[in-house]
C-alpha cells in the first residue's frame, strides 16, 4: 500500500499539468487533503459543497465542518529580450468554508455551508511593465448555501439547494503604458465594490451501487456577479481637454464578472476496510468569461477581451485509516487552465498546474477531529502574451516568461453528534 | 504506516522550499555581458541632449529619461555602478537666476474646450524652484556632465560655470571646466555627444549670426556670446580631439555620436515655407500688386536716371505671380543695386522656424498687407491714372517680406551643412583612430523624418507635437526617442566592444506633456 501511496504522489509528476481562471479548489480541509476530491466520497458536512445528496448517508445526525487555509502564492515575470523581470507580493489569502448539517429523519437531511469558491489576489510592483494591465487585484466571492439531501433508496440520493453570493472586487492598473502627470506619476485607475449579490443553485445526485462503490454527480450553477454603481477612481491624469482624457476624482463603474457552472462527476471505492480511493473529474465552464468591459461614469470605456475557454480538472485521492484515531490521505490533480494562449493577462497568471495534496486527521474525542491539510500547485513556466491591448487601434501584446507557484497549509475541526 | 508519515513530511518540507524560479534569469549573472567593456563608472558628456533637456527646460523627469541614465540601467545588468545626475528640484524647469530673468518654464501642450491642441505653452501650475546659485556639487561630480546649451569649445572652458548656470549649479569649482570634472571622476566608460550647439545656435536664430568656416576666425573666445555662430571646423576638430584625449587618457572605453541633420529637427519643418494659401482672386490681386511694383520700381528706378531698359531689367524681378493654391513666401534679402527692395520669393528648399509668429503670417506677414490706402493705389493704376511718389511708397511699404531671423535660407543651409559634414567626419575618424564606439544618431534622424521608425505602439516620427520624437521645443528629443537612442548605443557597444545588453522598449516611454494649466 505503502507502494501506491509513492506511486500517486510522485509517478504522476511528469504528466503535463494544468489550474483554472480564478477559481480557488480549498472547499474542505478533509477533501483537500485528497486532492480535492469529494463528490463520492461520504465523509463530513464538506458534502455541502462537494454534493450535498450524500449528506443523508452520513451516520450522525449532526455534523459540523469548519476550515480555513492560507494560500500563499506567488508569480514571477521576466522578459528576456528586455532585461526585465518582477515578482508579484501577495498577501496570504485566507478562504474559510463551514458547513454543517443535520438529518431531520432517514431519508431527509438538511445542511448549510458557507465558502468560497471564487477569488483572486496578485499584487504586482506598481508601475512594473505590465501596469497598464494589472497592477493589483483582489477578488473574493463568498458563497452562502442552504441544502437538502433527500434519500430515495439506499442505492440513491438527491441534493441540491439555492447558492446566495456576495462578491467584492478591487483592481488598480495604470491608464496606459506612458501617461503621467507633470510630475511624473503614471495615470491609474481603481475600481472597487463590494456587496456585489446573486444567486445561484445547485444539485446533485449519489448512486451506492455497493457498499463500498459510489458514484456521485454535482452541477453548480453559473452566477453573473453584476457590479452597478461601483467606485472607480481616476488618479494623476493630466490636466487637460485633450480628448479621451478622463478628469482626476471619483466616479462610478458597472462590470461583469461570470463565476462559471461547474460540473463534478467522480467515484469513491472503499477498496480495504483502511482504504479508500476517490476519483473526481470537473468541468468548468469557463467558455462565458468572454470578455471583462469596464463602462466608467465619466464615459469612459475599458474593453478587456478574455477568451477563456472550457476546462477540466482531474482529482485523484486516497485515504488510509492508520488508528482508529488517526485518519492519512493524500491526493493529485491536474488542473486544466481556461486561459488561451495570447490572452494570458497578468492580473490571472494561471497556466496549467498540477496539484499534490497530504493531510490527516486526528481524533481528539469520538465527536471531534482535527483536520489539517496541505496542497502544492505546480507550474511549469511558460511562454505567454496578452495580445489584445491596443494604443492608437494598434495591438500592443505584453508578454514573457511566467511562473507560478501556489501552496497552502490548512486546519479545520470536524464535529459530529 | 510511520514510514508513510516521513514521507509525507519530506513532502512538505520540500515543497514549502519550492519558490518559483526560471531555468534561465534574467536578473542572474552570465545571461547578459558587459564583453570588453567596464561600465562600473560611466560618465556622460554632453550638451542638453544628455543632459535630458526636453520642452525647452531642463526638469527632473526629463533627466530621469535622458538616455544615459536609461543607458546605466542597462548597464547597471552587467555591472554598472550607480549614476548619478544633478537633479533640477522640481518638474516645473525654469532656473532662478539671481540678478536677471529666470529660464523658461518647461512647455506642455494645450488643448481647447473643444479637446484641439491650440498648441504649446509655458507651463504655469507650478513656480520654479530651481536656484542656480545653489551649487549642489557635494564633492562628487555628477555622473552626467551634461550641460544644456554646452559647445565642443565650452567643455574645456575654464570658468565656464559663470558663463552658463546649467554648469554653474553643479561646477566642482568656480574654475572647472566640464571635461576636467568629468575626467576627474575617472571613468572606466564614457559617451560624448558634443556639437549640435556649434551649429544649432545659427540655425535656430535663422543664421543671424557668424559662419566661421567662411569668417576664418578661429577664436571660440570671440564668438557670439548668444551662440548665435557656426564653429569654425578646425576649431572643432582640435576641441573634439582634445576632448577624446583627455577622456581616453586613463583607457576608458567609450562610445561618441555623431550630429544629426539639425534641419531635419521640427523646429524647422512644421511650418511649411509655401503656407501662403490664396483663393483665385486673391492670387490674382496679388500678381496684380506685384505688377504695379514692377512698374512703380521701373519709373522711380528711370526717375533716378537709370536707362530704362536696364530699369525694367531690374524690376521685372518683382513681377512675382501667385497662384490659386499654395505660394511661398517672401523673404527679405539685403537692399542692394540690383535688388533695391530687398526681398524675393523664397525657394523651395528654404525653412521657416518654429517661432515665427504664424499669427502674423495670417495677417500678411511674407507678402502683402492689403490696407484700404495700398487698395485705393491699386484701383488707381488699374484705372490707368499715375500714382505720386506718396502712392508708390504707399504700395512699396505694403510688402512685408519675412526677417532673416525668421527663415534658413539657402546659403545659411550650406553653411550648416558645410560645418556638420566636417564635425561628423571628425567625430567618425577621431572615432575610428581610437577604437571607440560610434552610433551614427544621424541616419535614425533621417529615418525618423522620412517615414518613421516603428515600435511595438506604432511608428516615431519627427512631426511636431504628434510623431512622439520631439518634444514641444521642436528640437529636443521625447522620453522615447531617448529610448531609441539608448537602444542605437548598445547596437554601437555591441560591434566595437561585444556587449551583449538587452535593448529597452520606446513604447514603454513617453512622449510630448499635456497640460492646459497654463496662464
Amino acid at each position: 500500500m505503502k507502494k501506491l501511496l509513492l506511486l500517486v504522489l510522485f509517478a504522476l509528476v511528469t504528466l503535463v499539468t494544468y489550474a483554472g481562471g480564478y477559481r480557488v479548489s480549498v472547499q474542505g480541509q478533509r477533501a483537500m487533503a485528497m486532492g480535492h476530491t469529494g463528490v463520492a466520497v461520504v465523509n463530513s458536512a464538506e458534502l455541502v459543497f462537494f454534493n450535498p445528496a450524500g449528506l443523508v448517508y452520513l451516520e450522525n445526525k449532526l455534523n459540523i465542518s469548519a476550515g480555513v487555509s492560507g494560500i500563499f502564492t506567488d508569480v514571477i515575470y521576466q522578459n528576456s529580450d528586455l532585461g526585465i523581470s518582477s515578482e508579484t507580493d501577495n498577501s496570504v489569502g485566507t478562504p474559510l468554508n463551514l458547513y454543517g448539517s443535520y438529518k431531520v429523519n432517514d431519508w431527509l437531511a438538511i445542511g448549510l455551508g458557507v465558502y468560497t469558491p471564487y477569488g483572486s489576489e496578485v499584487t504586482w510592483p506598481t508601475d512594473w511593465a505590465g501596469s497598464h494591465l494589472v497592477n493589483n487585484i483582489d477578488l473574493a466571492a463568498i458563497y452562502i448555501q442552504p441544502v437538502v439531501s433527500v434519500k430515495l433508496s439506499d442505492h440513491f440520493s438527491i441534493g441540491g439547494g439555492p447558492i446566495f453570493v456576495t462578491g467584492s472586487v478591487n483592481f488598480n492598473r495604470n491608464a496606459n503604458r506612458t501617461t503621467t502627470d507633470i510630475d511624473g506619476n503614471r495615470s491609474n485607475i481603481t475600481v472597487d465594490d463590494s456587496g456585489v449579490n446573486n444567486w445561484g443553485w445547485s444539485v446533485s445526485a449519489m448512486f451506492n451501487p455497493t457498499e463500498n462503490f459510489r458514484l456521485g454527480f454535482n452541477y453548480r450553477s453559473e452566477i453573473i456577479l453584476e457590479a452597478e454603481g461601483g467606485e472607480a477612481t481616476f488618479s494623476n491624469f493630466p490636466v487637460t481637454t485633450a480628448p479621451n482624457a478622463p478628469q482626476n476624482g471619483t466616479t462610478t463603474f458597472s462590470a461583469e464578472l461570470p463565476l462559471p457552472a461547474e460540473l463534478s462527476i467522480g467515484l469513491s471505492y472503499q477498496f480495504h476496510k483502511k482504504w479508500l480511493f476517490a476519483f473526481d473529474y470537473n468541468r468548468q465552464f469557463w467558455d462565458v468569461y468572454e470578455s471583462l468591459d469596464l463602462q466608467f461614469g465619466n464615459g469612459a470605456t475599458s474593453i478587456n477581451p478574455r477568451n477563456y475557454k472550457n476546462s477540466s480538472a482531474y482529482r485523484f485521492g486516497l485515504q488510509y485509516d492508520a488508528t482508529s484515531k488517526i485518519s492519512l490521505r493524500a491526493g493529485y490533480y491536474i488542473d486544466e487552465s481556461p486561459v488561451q494562449p495570447g490572452f494570458f493577462a497578468p492580473e490571472t497568471p494561471r497556466n496549467d498546474s498540477q496539484g499534490f495534496t497530504g493531510g490527516l486527521s486526528f481524533a481528539i474525542t469520538p465527536k471531534l477531529a482535527i483536520d489539517a491539510s496541505f496542497f502544492y500547485l505546480r507550474f511549469e513556466e511558460i511562454d505567454e502574451s496578452y495580445d489584445s491591448y491596443q494604443e492608437n487601434g494598434q495591438d500592443v501584446p505584453f508578454g514573457g516568461t511566467y511562473k507560478s507557484s501556489a501552496f497552502a497549509p490548512g486546519l479545520g475541526l470536524t464535529y459530529k453528534l | 504506516m510511520k514510514n508513510n508519515i516521513k514521507y509525507l513530511a519530506i513532502l512538505a518540507i520540500g515543497l514549502v522550499a519550492c519558490e518559483p524560479e526560471f531555468d534561465n534569469p534574467v536578473d542572474e549573472a552570465g545571461v547578459y555581458t558587459s564583453g570588453e567593456a567596464d561600465f562600473s563608472n560611466f560618465v556622460a558628456v554632453g550638451n542638453s541632449l544628455t543632459a535630458g533637456f526636453a520642452d525647452g527646460a531642463l526638469y527632473i523627469t526629463g533627466q530621469e529619461n535622458s538616455y544615459p541614465n536609461i543607458l546605466s540601467q542597462q548597464f547597471a545588468l552587467v555591472g554598472g555602478g550607480e549614476f548619478t545626475q544633478p537633479l533640477m528640484s522640481d518638474n516645473t524647469g525654469g532656473l532662478l537666476i539671481p540678478g536677471a530673468d529666470a529660464l523658461s518654464n518647461r512647455l506642455v501642450l494645450v488643448f481647447d474646450e473643444n479637446g484641439v491642441p491650440v498648441g504649446p505653452v509655458e507651463y504655469t501650475g507650478a513656480q520654479p524652484t530651481t536656484d542656480a546659485a545653489n551649487n549642489i556639487n557635494t564633492g562628487d561630480s555628477f555622473n552626467n556632465m551634461g550641460v544644456p546649451g554646452a559647445r565642443v569649445y565650452h567643455l574645456g572652458f575654464e570658468g565656464y560655470g559663470a558663463l552658463n548656470p546649467y554648469f554653474g549649479r553643479f561646477a566642482s569649482s568656480a574654475s572647472a571646466t566640464i571635461i576636467g570634472d568629468a575626467i576627474a571622476q575617472d571613468p572606466t566608460f564614457f559617451s560624448l555627444w558634443i556639437g549640435n550647439n556649434d551649429i544649432l545656435g545659427y540655425a535656430t536664430s535663422g543664421g543671424v549670426g557668424a559662419d566661421h568656416n567662411e569668417t576664418g576666425n578661429i577664436d571660440p573666445s570671440t564668438y557670439s556670446v548668444q551662440g548665435l555662430d557656426i564653429t569654425n571646423n578646425n576649431v572643432f576638430a582640435g576641441a573634439y580631439s582634445q576632448l577624446i584625449a583627455g577622456l581616453t587618457s586613463n583607457g576608458a572605453k567609450g562610445v561618441v555620436l555623431n550630429l544629426p541633420d539639425v534641419t531635419s529637427l521640427p523646429f524647422f519643418t512644421t511650418v511649411p515655407n509655401n503656407a501662403l494659401v490664396l483663393d483665385a482672386a486673391t492670387a490674382g490681386s496679388l500678381t496684380g500688386f506685384f505688377q504695379a511694383v514692377t512698374g512703380i520700381v521701373t519709373a522711380q528706378l528711370a526717375g533716378a536716371g537709370v536707362p530704362i531698359a536696364d530699369a525694367q531689367q531690374i524690376a521685372s524681378q518683382y513681377l512675382i505671380e501667385f497662384n490659386e493654391g499654395p505660394n511661398l513666401f517672401l523673404l527679405k534679402t539685403e537692399v542692394t543695386a540690383t535688388n533695391p527692395l530687398g526681398f524675393r520669393q523664397m525657394t523651395a528648399d528654404e525653412l521657416l522656424l518654429l517661432t515665427i509668429n504664424s499669427g502674423a503670417l495670417a495677417q500678411g506677414y511674407g507678402s502683402v498687407v492689403l490696407t484700404p490706402e495700398v487698395l485705393q493705389v491699386l484701383g488707381l493704376l488699374q484705372a490707368g491714372g499715375t500714382p505720386t511718389p506718396e502712392q508708390g511708397l504707399t504700395v512699396i511699404n505694403a510688402i512685408s517680406a519675412i526677417e532673416d531671423g525668421d527663415v534658413l535660407d539657402s546659403a545659411e543651409l550650406a553653411a550648416v551643412s558645410t560645418a556638420r559634414s566636417s564635425y561628423n567626419s571628425t567625430i567618425k575618424a577621431l572615432a575610428t583612430a581610437n577604437g571607440l564606439a560610434f552610433y551614427d544618431v544621424a541616419r535614425d534622424l533621417v529615418q525618423a523624418a522620412n517615414g518613421g521608425i516603428p515600435f511595438d505602439g506604432g511608428v516615431i516620427t519627427s512631426t511636431f507635437a504628434s510623431g512622439g520624437g520631439f518634444s514641444l521645443d521642436g528640437v529636443h528629443p521625447t522620453p522615447r526617442a531617448h529610448a531609441l537612442v539608448t537602444n542605437g548605443i548598445l547596437d554601437a557597444v555591441k560591434t566595437t566592444y561585444g556587449v551583449i545588453l538587452p535593448s529597452v522598449n520606446p513604447g514603454e516611454y513617453g512622449t510630448v506633456t499635456v497640460s492646459n494649466e497654463v496662464n
